[in-house]
């Protein structure tokens, strides 16, 4: 991707938040949804046309766990490791990403074909261990279903 | 049963149960009543919380609304077949749904419309009983709007459960032109589910609530904070936010009265802390989502400095039934001074997991053993975790503890948002405070040095402990962090985080032995367990 698409993508999100209130959460959100991550060469732009800091850009960018500066693979795969699905063995979930694709949480692979994440809490505690696929929630997830939706992911 | 108009059938869509394949049994009931000659309306309603039961299919029949559950794709052409539009019978069949003891024996007020209405349908909302709360609001001045809330008994149900009414008395009593209402809606905590709950089945109730709250203090601008981790309740709430527009029952007059109040979407970006209320404030204004010292108060001095109303889901959202039906009524539901109900969501290894609404005063036993039936995998209930991820670990011998706030806190617990996490006897109860500190070092703000560093040389000293090294001056040295987390952080982040330690450490302590004495005492424990009561 050259500079000038993205600087312009860029300066179309900002001129379409820029009137709400405290936009700078917004406006990265949208730039993650178009580009796919919030690329390093932003920073430097959003501070200017927000009249900011780099520092204070980047210290948000930097602050919260959804915001990624390298684009994410074709799936995403996201477990949940908080306590509710803990106790029905979402460590167990963690061990078969590892051994069947070869990825521990925050990682992806290398043909781009599938990302692993982990999360705390998806709000599905009655019904874990729970894993988000894209958008999409499932729960009581055994092993079995996550390996078919991992090799799934992972065939071209 | 000759008139051909449709018969409605409720497929829930609710997160929880297309988790578990709602939509696809959506579809193969509209694609397998095409066929037939009786016509079928599917309504996506929201879930009723008994969520084990998920998908679970109603349909609505002379009898009363009839339920089937679990329901799988393949399932459907046997339902029909056996009669489902007529509530026949078939081994899935759960009968009439408001009848079931499980549902029956609660006391729904807050969850009173969740699961029975489509949650985006206006007239649903008005035919039950929605709007009736505001429109009373907007007739009463503002100080008896707030006095109703007050003598309610009404406490913040996001954890901390300060009197809803004291909070906007203050902002109230502000003179700025500028006020808002903020809506936390960022449930973090593991074993919570209910404000997802609550914006996806009935988002309507959510912003009558924070309209009331607007014309009670005088805002005009209001947020709701949703983590980014509920993408289903952000649709939900921003398509409402638009019906809602649309009808005015937000915009400029509202209703033909004086007030002037508009609701917009915030969406988190998966940050823990930012459930703490001021770091959700300086997340909304576009910040790193730092917790700010206290004083000033976010009532006096809130988001963008202005005064603010900042209330949990469920506070806001049991705003509208205590002012339609009046303090009174709902402050007889209770005890001492936990009044009302609470929503408690069973979670983690349980066989009946879901939304449990009931006075305060219940005991942990009834929700685990009654409601829960005990574990899904059939073992013994080593502990319960109550409160979230910063809440303590329970031991069976404390399962008769009555559920109410100062009985908590009186035995070292914490009600928090209502979460209840059941584990079985095969969890490791040092892994569990290790995680308790880990998670605390991966989420915390780093404003404050006993959570941002505490934490992190927490999770350095369990793990000299389970491998044996000085484990009694490891001991003393954990307890002592944890007393200097608890009493030095400025949050309940790092605050809190030594309460799932300590009491895992005094409940469980033989898992807090040197890793081959734990493996033996662990083995002893699992392989004898059913002698143990099974719950």
């Amino acid at each position: 991707m050259s500079d000038v698409p993205v600087r312009a993508a860029i300066s179309a999100i900002v001129a379409a938040h820029r009137g709400q209130r405290g936009a700078l959460l917004p406006i990265l959100h949208a730039i993650q949804s178009e580009l796919g991550h919030v690329p390093q060469e932003c920073v430097a732009q959003l501070a200017d046309e927000l009249n900011l800091s780099r520092a204070d850009v980047h210290g948000v960018v930097s602050f919260y766990h959804d915001f990624r500066r390298e684009p994410a693979g074709r799936t995403t795969v996201r477990i949940c490791r908080a306590e509710a699905c803990q106790a029905l063995g979402a460590d167990a979930l963690v061990a078969c990403a590892r051994d069947r694709v070869g990825l521990a949480p925050g990682e992806t692979a290398a043909d781009g074909s599938v990302t692993v994440e982990q999360v705390f809490c998806l709000g599905n505690c009655a019904l874990g261990p729970s894993i988000q696929v894209n958008d999409a929630l499932h729960g009581r997830v055994s092993v079995d279903r996550l390996r078919s939706i991992l090799d799934e992911a992972v065939s071209p | 049963m000759a008139s051909n108009s449709p018969v409605t059938v409720y497929v829930p869509r609710d997160s929880a149960a297309r988790s578990v394949g709602a939509d696809a049994v959506a579809d193969a009931l509209r694609q397998a009543a095409a066929g037939r000659d009786r016509p079928v309306e599917v309504v996506r309603n929201g879930s009723r919380g008994m969520l084990w039961l998920e998908p679970l299919v109603e349909v609505a029949t002379p009898a009363g609304r009839v339920g089937y559950g679990p329901v799988a794709p393949s399932d459907v052409e046997g339902l029909l077949s056996a009669g489902l539009l007529d509530g026949g019978d078939h081994p899935l069949r759960r009968g009439v749904v408001d009848e079931l003891p499980w549902l029956a024996r609660q006391k729904r007020v807050t969850f009173a419309r969740i699961g029975i209405t489509d949650p985006l349908s206006t007239d649903d909302y008005l035919c039950h009983g929605g709007l009736a709360g505001l429109r009373r609001a907007l007739e009463l001045p503002r100080a008896e709007v707030i006095a109703e809330v007050t003598e309610s008994g009404l406490r913040g149900r996001g954890g901390a459960g300060f009197p809803a009414g004291v909070k906007w008395k203050t902002v109230s009593e502000c003179s700025d032109e500028l006020k808002f209402v903020c809506c936390n809606a960022d449930e973090g905590d593991s074993g919570t589910f209910a404000d997802r709950m609550v914006m996806e089945g009935d988002p309507f109730m959510l912003i009558e609530g924070m309209t009331i709250a607007a014309h009670a203090v005088g805002a005009r601008e209001g947020y709701v904070y949703i983590r980014s981790e509920y993408p289903d309740a952000v649709a939900t709430m921003r398509a409402a936010i638009d019906i809602a527009r649309g009808n005015n029952w937000l915009g400029e007059r509202i209703l033909g009265s004086d007030l002037t109040f508009d609701l917009h979407i915030r969406v988190g970006a998966g940050a823990y802390i930012c459930g703490e209320e001021t770091s959700m404030l300086e997340s909304l204004e576009g910040k790193r989502g730092m917790v700010r010292s206290k004083p000033p108060i976010p009532a006096l001095e809130g988001l963008f400095g202005k005064p603010t109303v900042v209330n949990n889901v469920l506070t806001l959202a049991t705003v509208p039934v205590i002012m339609a039906r009046g303090a009174k009524a709902y402050q007889e539901l209770g005890v001492q001074r936990s009044r009302g109900t609470q929503v408690f969501q069973l979670g983690g290894n349980i066989a009946r997991g879901g939304i449990v609404e009931t006075a305060f005063g219940v005991t942990l036993r009834e929700l685990v053993e009654d409601y829960g039936g005990g574990t899904l995998s059939g073992r013994p209930v080593r502990t319960v975790q109550v409160g979230g991820p910063l809440g303590a670990y329970l031991p069976a011998s404390m399962f008769d503890l009555p559920m109410d706030y100062e009985a908590f806190a009186e035995a070292g617990a914490m009600l928090g948002h209502g979460g209840v996490v059941v584990f079985d006897d095969t969890v490791d109860m040092a892994a569990q405070a290790r995680f308790a500190m880990e998670f605390c070092a991966a989420e915390s703000c780093g404003k404050c040095t006993p959570c941002r560093v505490g934490s992190v040389r927490g999770v350095e000293v369990i793990d000299r402990i389970v491998a044996g090294e000085d484990r009694d001056g490891n001991l003393a040295l954990l307890e002592d962090l944890c007393e200097l987390m608890t009493d030095g952080s400025l949050c309940a982040m790092g605050g809190l985080t030594p309460m799932p330690v300590r009491s895992a450490i005094t409940h469980f302590s033989d898992d807090f032995l040197a890793r081959d004495a734990h493996a033996a005492a662990r083995t002893a424990r699992t392989s004898g367990a059913r002698t143990e009561d099974t719950a």
